[in-house]
């Protein structure tokens, strides 16, 4: 019987398939890593396993790995709100950081006494964040808006220059005792964990879970509803899908150009702030391994949907903790590239609809 | 075994698309020598017959023989190889190179891009044997849409095609080029080759066609009739199924104040040159003034800057208030609505929905803009609501623009801007590329708007709308406004003196 395929381009996506082809290729891509596994001579059951072991068998190592996706859930929506307008800012990492020596900033200069009541210096610490985050959104926002400079190459050069900035500060001014970190935050500067209920609830006890997730989940549920139901949000989108179109329905372009990158870089910020006062609990040289350009990997395969970037970080955070616990450590990048490659090779599926046809059939 | 076979026969062809019959059973028989118009409504499925026969689409049934042979092509090349060439509606062209170099883009010989001067060469003979002239060593974005054309022409002719199939030429010509391109068209058939002319333009086909096929809704209306004695209103009768009405009622009625102005206007276009000069105009109440002219003598920039969407020297005014070098939000809140030449490219966001493309202007406000929301309730119900008044067909108010046809694209932005009862409106080329009974809708909706009070700028290049609509038509030769007349004394051969560039005579 002879057969072949036959490829059509697809009119109207079915509301199913997007997630479930993000879900199957997902799938597809422990099964390929499994095979490789295989190959080079592991227990691929077993390493699949210990994986989730890893990251989700107790509450103590789930919780770990809701520690790594906090940051990853915050940027991800940061870049998320960017590239809906098609601004290519790939200077979380940068913001992250900036956000990061702001809420220092707070604790280290201090801005208040630290005899303060802790909401009041937690509060403080997140707007100095955002504040300084946003500010390193806003230069390339600014740059690009009024004199067409490239956001990509002023959004990238600037996370250097902020990670240098903030060597400065923890190698001379805040250094403790000459280590390249300051001192340990005090007390009243940390995000609450739940682990600091563990004299209520014994079952806490060493769960780092801390405050970050809620500022994830909120900033999640805000830019869902930005793009949902809000004029800004429409505005967006118009620029994004069509530029030309947004000018010529009277749209300020050059003003959401830069409030875009503010509100991204901001959010970047939160993250870099949550970081610090959640689990690092201090400035110090590597305060991220990469969450500002993991967020961009994870914005897009949630296909810049703010609740789908939850369950990816999740995954990507996962990946990370995985990362720590098997050897090779590889392993785990090996995953990562593969559900890249298997996520962006399952577009086809929602463009074409792709059909296995009885040749002998059709001439009949 | 006959002693000339067709040069393409094909029969009962049928190409469908998920949820669309595009053909249906469709039969098109080209004789070797003649030019050979296929005529259509929008959406008619003239393109997608074209598209099979260039090996860009597989027929699901049907048969295409090419000088008798049996074809069965896989893809264009397939096509190409036996001496088949299609012009694409939208050219094909690598802007950055020359127009030898797209000539032999993709071509076995030369391997590798040296020595280009023996191509030109050849290519400069092309040129001469079909009157196709273009600078061969100019690079293609500095030439005008025309000349891109004929690069066009050029490359499946140097590709050996001698069965050509022209999709909507003429679509992008000015009424001069459109004359160039019609006389390459008969040097060609009279070199034998043999042409396919995919068209809406019942004029054209009258003008240059030797047969005609006539496609509706997929259907064959009309088999390669002989175009002796066939009148346009047989032909418009066989497109859209009715008798079209070609002649639209515009009653008379007193004109009102002055509600646009422009003092000496004078603007640059893109490229830095001048592309408006020492513009004065004014529209009254009721009145659609027509702008005659050529395309590209400055009636891009006309549009734009009383829009906003360009600055300018000079004075424009909307009721007194000046609107001039401010913001486009500056025009929109003074009531000028603008039906933009690009509907794709600037009237609308193409993969957005209905419902998003509907509130482009009215968003701000209530009861759709509802502080920092959007009532997407409202904005859904309005856009229904729109849909049915304005016969927009789409499958839903979710589908996104660009999947719609040209003629209800358009009706989706006029009905937009309409909607937004506007005291001046500026409609450029309103209905370029529309179908005859898409035209007719458009031409009464502009009118109405007329009736209710507004002023409108009606910017086109098609003398017929210009003489049907306007209260008085101006001409604009260069950027500069070479007479405003009656329309209803218009003289056009007057018109297409000035459209040339000679001033109004003075009584």
């Amino acid at each position: 019987m002879a057969m072949r395929l036959r490829i059509e381009q697809r009119v109207n996506v079915p509301k199913w398939l997007p997630p479930t082809t993000s879900i199957g290729s997902v799938v597809v891509a422990f099964l390929l890593g499994g095979v490789i596994f295989k190959i080079v001579g592991g227990k691929p059951l077993q390493a699949l396993k210990f994986f989730f072991q890893a990251v989700f068998g107790n509450w103590a190592v789930f919780s770990d790995t809701m520690v790594k996706a906090t940051p990853l859930i915050i940027i991800g929506v940061a870049c998320a709100i960017a590239f809906k307008m098609r601004l290519w800012n790939i200077g979380a990492e940068g913001q992250f950081y900036a956000g990061a020596f702001g809420a220092s900033m707070v604790v280290l200069v201090p801005l208040i006494p630290l005899d303060s009541p802790k909401v009041l210096i937690i509060v403080l610490m997140m707007v100095m964040g955002m504040i300084f985050g946003g500010i390193w959104g806003f230069i390339p926002g600014y740059l690009r808006a009024k004199y067409k400079v490239n956001e990509i190459i002023t959004t990238l050069m600037l996370n250097y220059i902020i990670i240098n900035w903030n060597n400065f500060w923890i190698f001379d001014q805040w250094s403790d005792r000459g280590f390249q970190m300051t001192a340990t935050f005090d007390r009243v500067a940390w995000l609450p964990r739940l682990t600091d209920y563990a004299k209520e609830i014994k079952a806490l006890s060493g769960v780092t879970l801390h405050l970050g997730v809620v500022f994830g989940l909120v900033a999640a549920i805000i830019v869902w509803w930005i793009f949902r139901y809000s004029r800004w949000g429409y505005e967006i989108k118009l620029i994004g899908d069509n530029p030309n179109a947004a000018r010529y329905a009277g749209i300020n372009i050059s003003k959401n150009i830069i409030l875009v990158m503010t509100f991204s870089g901001a959010l970047a910020g939160l993250a870099g702030m949550s970081e610090i006062s959640g689990v690092v609990h201090r400035l110090q040289e590597s305060i991220s391994p990469g969450y500002g350009f993991t967020g961009i990997i994870v914005a897009w395969l949630a296909k810049l949907n703010p609740f789908a970037i939850i369950p990816v970080s999740v995954l990507f955070a996962g990946l990370i903790v995985a990362g720590r616990e098997i050897q090779p450590a590889g392993m785990s990048f090996l995953l990562q590239g593969i559900i890249l490659f298997m996520l962006i090779s399952s577009d086809v599926l929602l463009r074409y609809r792709i059909m296995i046809i009885n040749t002998e059939e059709e001439l009949a | 075994m006959t002693p000339n076979p067709p040069a393409v026969e094909m029969k009962n062809i049928v190409i469908a698309f998920p949820g669309v019959l595009a053909n249906d059973h469709v039969n098109l028989t080209l004789q070797e020598g003649e030019i050979h118009a296929l005529l259509g409504e929008n959406g008619a499925g003239k393109s997608t017959l074209m598209n099979a026969l260039a090996g860009l689409y597989k027929p699901v049934s049907g048969t295409i023989r090419v000088k008798g042979d049996l074809v069965n092509f896989n893809s264009p090349r397939d096509a190409i190889s036996k001496g088949i060439g299609m012009v694409h509606q939208h050219f094909m062209l690598v802007p950055t190179q020359t127009v030898t170099e797209n000539i032999l883009l993709g071509l076995k010989e030369p391997r590798f891009a040296m020595s280009l001067k023996k191509y030109d060469q050849k290519i400069t003979e092309l040129q001469e044997k079909y009157g196709l002239f273009v600078n061969p060593s100019t690079k293609i974005w500095q030439l005008s849409v025309g000349e891109q054309q004929r690069v066009e022409i050029l490359k499946t002719l140097y590709r050996g095609a001698d069965i050509l199939i022209l999709d909507e030429p003429t679509a992008v010509l000015s009424p001069r080029e459109i004359g160039e391109l019609m006389e390459t068209m008969r040097s060609m058939t009279e070199q034998g080759k043999s042409i396919i002319f995919i068209t809406h333009k019942l004029g054209e086909v009258v003008d240059i066609a030797d047969r005609v096929t006539v496609l509706r809704k997929g259907v064959v209306t009309a088999e390669g009739e002989s175009m002796k004695g066939v009148t346009k209103k047989d032909l418009a009768h066989r497109m859209v199924g009715r008798e079209v009405v070609f002649t639209i009622e515009r009653e008379s009625h007193d004109l009102g104040d002055i509600v646009m102005e422009m003092e000496n206007v004078s603007a640059i276009n893109n490229r830095g040159l001048p592309a408006l000069r020492n513009v004065s105009l004014n529209v009254r109440r009721g009145e659609i003034l027509g702008i005659a002219g050529v395309g590209g003598n400055g009636q891009s920039e006309l549009a734009e800057v009383i829009t906003g969407l360009r600055d300018c020297t000079g004075r424009i005014t909307i009721q007194g208030e000046v609107i001039n070098n401010y913001p486009p939000i500056q025009a929109i809140n003074h009531g000028v609505s603008h039906i933009p030449e690009d509907r794709t490219a600037v009237g609308t966001a193409p993969s957005l929905s209905l419902t998003d493309n509907t509130i482009m202007k009215g968003y701000r406000d209530k009861p759709i803009g509802d502080g920092w929301r959007i009532n997407f309730q409202v904005a859904n119900e309005h856009t229904r609501k729109l849909k049915n008044k304005y016969n927009i067909l789409a499958p839903s108010i979710q589908t996104p623009a660009g999947k719609l046809s040209g003629g209800n694209l358009q009706k989706l932005i006029l009905a937009r801007e309409i909607n937004s009862e506007p005291i001046f409106m500026v409609a450029m080329q309103p209905t370029r590329g529309l179908d005859v009974g898409a035209i007719e809708d458009i031409w009464a909706l502009l009118l109405e708007q007329r009736q209710n009070g507004s002023a409108i700028l009606l910017i086109s290049e098609e003398l017929d709308e210009l003489f049907s609509l306007s209260d008085r038509i101006a001409v604009i030769s260069e950027g500069r406004i070479m007479g405003i007349v009656e329309s209803e004394n218009a003289d056009i051969d007057q018109i297409g003196m000035m459209m040339t560039g000679m001033q109004q005579e003075r009584e």
